[in-house]
């Protein structure tokens, strides 16, 4: 299988860059459909819900819009990270404690004018994000403690930090639930109905807000810092092979440290669109696995933010549609798409090859027997 | 003689609270000590723990909930080397991929099965293990020290508990006393070394990935079949990666990993004695501080404060034999 050799640079880019991935996302789904099976309900009849859940209303498409600003944070989180060969699987916990960063800046200084607060808020979810990745970014590149079970082990203890903080220090006294007060509501993210309600359109309410033009930019912020600054560059050397960067004068404790912390802060923008924008305040175990759906966002994205656009697009539908598949088929719960997502992952990442070199040189045999005839 | 019961039982409870750890570790050194990076403890753990519940329910017999864990637990194990040695996947991706897909399909096939809740039905004595009495355990309790030390720590554990401890010397004679093992460690050192006296790596990365499905497999019958009498979401809690830490603090080694596995274990039973507890000085410890105790001790062991672990040469690389 593994026999043959493909001349990579006769192979066009759209085979490697579009067409491999659809396979391997199509046979991904294909085994998913095989779980749904055995769970006994009938796979086709969840895809026509999951087509409907998410395209088949103006309200289901804007649930479908924003779980894809979330799974925008989250890929990009992993895919810079991954750009500098650091596994963070850590989003889930940066992401809690950025959505701390928010509520912090926008609760204690809401005083300020309202576009003010934002920036702040959107800096305070970055800041905090980045700084729960610090810790393991600094033991991977001075103690050498692998990333993957530090990072792990941060979203346990950062559940453990939060749920403290949401029980003990800043719960709303007025109730029991581990949940804090709102914000006031002047400093809330313009949601979308308010958008159409200007135009006219009246709509029902969606969790759809501003952040999503948030996440919409930094997909260039993220393109623009990975490929076309040094630090960019410097980063990817890094992460493409270590002992070169060191011989060419670049620092891999100054990039791993980095690159972990602007990935830290991307997951904690996360807490921008959850508490600004929809709950308007923290909830315990908010990310609600939204870390982890980004490592497969990044991954069939080919940790690009042009793959990563529709990739969190097709986990917006995946999440949207599943929610409307649940509530219609009994035996099917939500965790049948964190199912989804292991596939997803495992066909799209880890077998990305299984069937590169036969697509690969199946094409190059047909341009080739174009350009001879 | 309360504060000897106490350190008894306390004794007691970390040999059980270890045990999913030291086979969980066992599996681990078998799989990096070949070059192969095994993330997916956890999940194979969470696999293993599901399967022996559920075919211990349906067969009635907790043996063969056992040995289906052990059947599908190699399967995976097959699955990581099909991706990581046979098609050069990245294999931290592989694993990442088993353990999310493992959250979502026990947590889902239990739920579809058995109801929303996510766990499997409550298993009667005949479809458990249950725990173990060992001869004259009764008679020899009033015996001081002996009694106490034989009926309260060595006496009443469950079958896994002692298999756990047996494994670790086995363990270390297969990996440093046979030829299969000294193999095995060129393997995970220098693969193009074995590859040229004519032995086959991916052959030996398979075996030593079918080794390491088995020795999980007991590691998450026991949280289902053993402690506890069912199934629940996420029931391994981090316990693979706890157990994935204290192999690499062990270095790689059995013995020293055993023992990183019973401070695990000794946390743990800690943890669950302090809450609520008032201390001289400190006052009472918030009850999320003590319960994120065990992770935060494998941050503080990773960071290496306690040594520097140096990990097989080939770890995570594919071997990519020359034409």
């Amino acid at each position: 299988m593994s026999n043959i050799v493909v001349d990579k640079s006769k192979v066009p880019w759209w085979v490697s860059n579009v067409i491999v991935p659809l396979v391997n996302l199509t046979l991904a789904l294909l085994v998913s459909g095989l779980f749904v099976f055995i769970a006994g309900e009938n796979p086709i009849e969840a895809v026509k819900l999951i087509i409907y859940g998410s395209f088949g209303y103006i309200q289901g498409f804007a649930y479908t819009l924003y779980y894809t600003t979330n799974f925008i944070f989250t890929g990009l989180a992993f895919a810079v990270a991954f750009h500098c060969r650091l596994f963070n699987i850590g989003g889930e916990g940066q992401a809690y404690i950025g959505g701390l960063g928010v509520f912090l800046v926008a609760i204690n200084l809401s005083f300020l004018p309202v576009p003010i607060v934002w920036l702040l808020a959107i800096f305070g979810a970055f800041l905090f994000g980045a700084a729960w990745a610090y810790i393991p970014a600094y033991l991977q590149s001075k103690r050498g403690s692998h990333v993957v079970i530090t990072t792990i082990m941060f979203n346990f203890i950062a559940s453990s930090l939060m749920i403290f903080l949401l029980v003990d220090v800043i719960r709303d006294t007025n109730q029991m639930a581990p949940h804090t007060v709102k914000l006031p509501e002047e400093i809330w993210l313009p949601s979308f109905e308010a958008f159409s309600g200007i135009l006219g359109i009246k709509i029902r309410y969606s969790p759809l807000n501003l952040t999503f033009l948030l996440a919409i930019a930094s997909l260039f912020f993220v393109w623009f810092l990975v490929w076309k600054t040094k630090w960019g560059y410097e980063m990817r050397a890094v992460g493409h092979n270590t002992q070169a960067a060191i011989y060419a004068g670049i620092s891999p404790h100054k990039n791993i440290i980095i690159a972990m912390c602007i990935s830290g802060g991307l997951a904690g923008l996360l807490g921008v669109n959850e508490i600004l924008g929809v709950s308007h305040k923290i909830q315990a175990g908010f990310p609600a696995g939204y870390g982890f759906t980004g490592i497969a966002v990044a991954l069939m994205g080919r940790n690009h933010p042009i793959g990563i656009l529709p990739a969190a697009f097709l986990f917006g539908i995946l999440y949207q549609g599943g929610s409307e598949v649940t509530f219609e088929m009994p035996n099917i719960t939500r965790y049948m798409f964190v199912a989804v997502q292991g596939l997803i992952i495992l066909f799209s990442g880890a077998l990305e090859n299984l069937f590169r070199p036969q697509i690969e040189s199946f094409f190059v045999r047909r341009l080739n027997r174009e350009v001879n005839a | 003689m309360e504060f000897l019961s106490d350190i008894a039982s306390l004794i007691n409870s970390t040999l059980r609270i270890s045990t999913p750890l030291v086979f969980a570790a066992m599996a681990g050194i078998f799989a990096e000590r070949s070059g192969v990076i095994d993330f997916s403890l956890e999940g194979k753990m969470l696999m293993a723990a599901f399967v022996a519940a559920v075919g211990s329910y349906y067969l009635g017999n907790p043996w063969l909930g056992l040995l289906l864990a052990i059947i599908v637990c190699v399967c995976l194990s097959m699955l990581h080397g099909f991706a990581s040695v046979t098609h050069k996947g990245d294999q931290v991706v592989s694993c990442v991929a088993i353990n999310i897909l493992i959250i979502g399909l026990t947590t889902a096939l239990a739920a579809a099965w058995f109801g929303q809740a996510g766990l499997t039905p409550t298993l009667n004595e005949d479809q458990r293990f249950l725990e173990i009495h060992l001869p004259f355990a009764d008679a020899l309790r009033d015996i001081p020290v002996i009694g106490t030390l034989y009926s309260d720590i060595l006496s009443g554990h469950y079958v896994f508990v002692y298999l756990a401890y047996l494994s670790v010397p086995l363990v270390f004679w297969i990996v440093f006393k046979t030829s299969f093992g000294l193999r095995l460690r060129a393997v995970g050192e220098n693969p193009s070394a074995v590859d040229t006296a004519g032995i086959n790596v991916f052959t030996m990365r398979y075996k030593a990935l079918a080794i390491n499905g088995v020795l999980i497999a007991f590691a998450g019958a026991h949280l289902s079949t053993a402690v506890n009498a069912n199934f629940f979401r996420e029931m391994s809690a981090g316990r693979g990666y706890l157990a994935l830490a204290a192999m690499i603090f062990g270095k790689w080694h059995p013995k020293t990993a055993l023992i990183a596995c019973l401070l695990f274990g000794f946390t743990d039973a800690l943890q669950i004695r302090l809450q609520g507890v008032e201390l001289p000085v400190i006052g009472e410890i918030p009850v999320q501080l003590i319960q994120a105790l065990p992770y935060i001790l494998t941050v503080v062991l990773l960071a290496g404060f306690v040594g520097k672990a140096i990990a097989p040469n080939a770890i995570g690389q594919p071997y990519i034999k020359e034409r």
